[in-house]
């Protein structure tokens, strides 16, 4: 039998190194996993039906363990306190009139995105449609009879096209309004019709109006912008303010703004603009912020934090609306936050 | 015009000598040698390579905006950085690769620079480090892609060119295609795991590597062509003896020096021309699949998969093909080979929709590619003088990659202006219209000789 050249057994003793140093990552990390979900302290939890019956707060839990990433609700008079399960997952849930929107990762061989409707109470899905990229934001109308939603599209692979975001209004029943990317768009009164333009973070004012935040990636501005979806058109309200939450009471628009940079990434503050004077007051305490806020009532605002040294933990923080304010931790192992009263 | 086919196909026979390849001068064997054994070879490296950069690519996002936990314009830069830093570095390492006449070495600092980025993403934490990361990896994937072109070019039978470009490249796509299914699978197994998912591909990558530096040859273009004008001994400025052996070894001249004329020679100015005329009135793969999405919920539902379509359709036809641009004319492949595209995107801009113009968009998009982009590399690896192949292979797929950056940004205007499904119609009409233009350009280089004959007689 003739020997194998030795660049053949070099390159074999190559493979099987990498074989075997690879398989043992990969097995290593599977158990040490296996072992840190065991090894959780199990959540306290309760039960689902009271917690609905009462106000309370639904949001996407994030305490490590095998409860890891389903939707859950805690009362609001209580919302340190046990939480009860639901048994849907999603990365971003909203409530709103008896209807759930919930933003799911299908994982799997091929990993996909949908948008699940629930029923608020029974938790059972009552439509469901695609996304088209990684969850983002989502959220319903008051009536709960529209819902939008945010999906990070990234290209198909490196030779592809970048990066953009698709922000879809939807009927409750399934049927589109359309992108939003695709409406008239004026910033300060002229047609903008930049060709990176982007629009994320919808919040409604009723089934019609809405505000959102409008982006072009070159020119490294973003806009706050008021829309209209019979019109199927949007102008810009001000300049530097990112997904917008509109309060109870309507008089009041929360959104983020970037007030500086560290490694070459945003920093993000909330803002609060008062719609009928123009007025914005920011609020220094919430720096580090990167999320759609919810108004827990109309001096009162919720938002999600990452847990620093804990990846995928993350908390939920409510703040007041003065420059002053010193905002709190609300729920910990929390996030995406809606109330519900 | 034979002896340079020989001079050509000696080097693949030297590692293993093919049925008729090495057989007496002025005789061309019955059938054209099989595909070089050094093509395959590069064709496993890229596909270990491809395994290792999509399965990172396909996750990235994911990990950059759930596992690092920043936002998703951060994710925009980043895929900026990485359309960016290939287009340019592509000719220095074409440049590099003919200047020292050793293309395997410049493409090695390639494929190693991609390797220690996937080192480096392990290391990595935070926006910066991944940055870094993913810039590295673009760079040592500019650098090598022309070298790598140029040695395959080297190593075949210019006869076969398309077919060996083709066998090339599907090899590529299937590591394209298996590489996100790898990093999926894993991180379906162990969600969160995406050091497992790098680890993976580090490990592919050191595969990759270690398979080039181990098993292709070192091969000297420039030198061969050289040895191929001056067959005699004395031509080679060797001493007259009887019974020495054909040693070239210490022979000093690798060739002649390199020039940058050589590149832009008046035949490679006319597929320049061509290909760039071509390559502006190619939008970018994501507008098609996003007016698809746009209208026909099977394309939404399978959004993120989309591609794997293409891919499949680019796997299994680049080898068919490149066979025909060998019989056909490659130029002539090239140029209609661009009437799939034409096709892709009628069928992407119909108004009507339905789950068959969806697949077929899909395959005619990868057909598309299979007969366009190993064919232009084959094109140009046969009328490119052996001396400045690799810059000039790398030339034109510079020339290609900033045309279609450009389309794309000029397309984006047309799309928000004219709308999704007339855009891409009046693209495609503008295409079937520059067809016949870039035809009559190219049409003669089919025909022509290959550019040493041409090249050494203007030298002597």
């Amino acid at each position: 039998m003739r020997r194998p050249a030795p660049r053949v057994v070099a390159l074999a003793v190559v493979a099987l190194v990498v074989a075997v140093g690879v398989s043992a990552y990969a097995v290593t990390a599977w158990r040490s996993r296996e072992a840190a979900v065991a090894a959780a302290p199990s959540v306290p939890a309760t039960a689902l039906g009271d917690v609905l019956d009462a106000p309370h707060l639904v949001f996407r839990s994030t305490l490590p363990g095998s409860t890891y990433g389903l939707v859950a609700a805690v009362p609001l008079d209580a919302p340190d306190g046990p939480r009860a399960f639901t048994d849907v997952a999603c990365d971003r849930v909203d409530v709103a009139a008896g209807t759930a929107s919930c933003l799911r990762t299908v994982r799997g061989v091929v990993t996909s995105f949908e948008t699940l409707l629930l029923d608020a109470r029974t938790w059972q899905v009552e439509r469901t449609w695609p996304l088209p990229g990684i969850p983002s934001r989502t959220r319903l109308s008051d009536d709960g009879r529209l819902v939008a939603t945010t999906a990070f599209v990234t290209g198909h692979s490196y030779t592809a096209v970048g990066f953009s975001t698709q922000t879809d209004v939807h009927h409750a029943d399934g049927t589109a309004v359309g992108n939003i990317e695709g409406f008239a768009l004026e910033v300060d009164g002229q047609p903008f019709t930049a060709v990176d333009r982007n629009l994320w973070g919808v919040t409604f004012v009723d089934d019609d109006v809405f505000y959102a935040t409008a982006a072009s990636q070159s020119a490294g501005r973003t806009w706050l912008v008021r829309g209209s979806l019979a019109a199927r058109a949007m102008e810009s309200v001000q300049e530097d303010a990112e997904c917008p939450a509109l309060s109870p009471d309507g008089t009041r628009v929360a959104y983020k703004k970037v007030v500086g940079t560290a490694q070459g990434q945003s920093v993000w503050a909330l803002a609060v603009r008062d719609l009928a004077s123009g007025t914005e007051t920011l609020l220094p305490g919430t720096r580090g912020v990167d999320d759609q806020a919810e108004w827990l009532d109309d001096a009162t605002l919720l938002y999600g934090l990452a847990r620093a040294g804990e990846p995928g933990v993350t908390d939920v923080w409510a703040t007041g609306t003065t420059p002053d304010a010193v905002p709190r931790l609300l729920v910990p192992g929390a996030w995406s936050p809606s109330v519900v009263r | 015009m034979t002896r340079v086919y020989l001079s050509l196909r000696d080097r693949p026979a030297a590692s293993r000598p093919a049925p008729g390849a090495s057989s007496g001068a002025g005789r061309r064997p019955a059938r054209p040698a099989k595909v070089s054994s050094v093509v395959v070879t590069l064709g496993v490296v890229s596909m270990l390579t491809d395994i290792s950069s999509e399965s990172v690519a396909a996750i990235l996002p994911l990990y950059v905006t759930t596992a690092l936990g920043l936002s998703t314009l951060a994710y925009g830069v980043l895929d900026g950085l990485m359309q960016g830093a290939t287009a340019l570095v592509r000719v220095l390492g074409g440049w590099a690769a003919d200047r020292g006449d050793h293309p395997k070495w410049v493409a090695t600092t390639g494929y190693g620079l991609s390797a220690l980025s996937r080192a480096g993403l392990l290391a990595a934490g935070g926006f910066a480090g991944v940055t870094a990361a993913v810039a590295v990896d673009r760079v040592g994937k500019g650098i090598r892609t022309a070298p790598r072109d140029a040695m395959i070019a080297a190593a075949s039978d210019p006869r076969t060119l398309g077919r060996s470009f083709g066998v090339h490249r599907a090899l590529d796509t299937v590591g394209a295609a298996l590489g996100p299914l790898l990093a999926f699978v894993v991180l379906w197994a162990i969600p969160d795991g995406y050091s497992t998912v790098f680890v993976v591909s580090f490990g592919a990558a050191v595969l990759g590597l270690a398979t080039l530096v181990l098993l292709v040859p070192d091969l000297r273009p420039r030198r061969a062509a050289w040895l191929a004008r001056h067959r005699s001994r004395g031509e080679r400025a060797l001493p007259k003896c009887k019974g020495c052996t054909c040693d070239v070894t210490g022979l000093q001249p690798a060739g002649r020096p390199f020039r940058w004329s050589l590149v832009v020679a008046p035949r490679m100015r006319r597929v320049l021309l061509a290909a760039g005329v071509l390559a502006l009135l190619t939008v970018g793969d994501g507008f098609v699949y996003l007016s698809l999405q746009a209208r026909d919920g099977f394309a939404a539902q399978w959004f993120p998969l989309l591609y794997v379509g293409t891919n499949v359709a680019y796997m299994s036809l680049a080898v068919p093909v490149g066979r025909l641009a060998d019989r056909w004319g490659r130029a002539r492949v090239f140029v209609w080979g661009h009437l799939a595209l034409v096709a892709a995107y009628v069928c992407a801009g119909l108004a009507w929709a339905s789950t068959a113009t969806t697949v077929a968009a899909l395959l005619l998009l990868g057909a598309f590619y299979a007969a366009t982009d190993g064919v232009l590399a084959a094109v140009v690896g046969r009328i490119a003088s052996a001396d400045v192949r690799g810059a000039a292979i790398g030339t034109a797929q510079t020339v290609q990659a900033v045309a279609r950056m450009v389309a794309s940004a000029a397309f984006g205007v047309l799309w928000y202006t004219a709308g999704r499904g007339p855009a891409i119609l009046v693209v495609a009409a503008l295409l079937a219209a520059a067809l016949p233009v870039c035809w009559v350009l190219v049409r003669s280089l089919d025909a022509a000789p290959a550019s040493e004959d041409a090249t050494a007689g203007a030298d002597a």
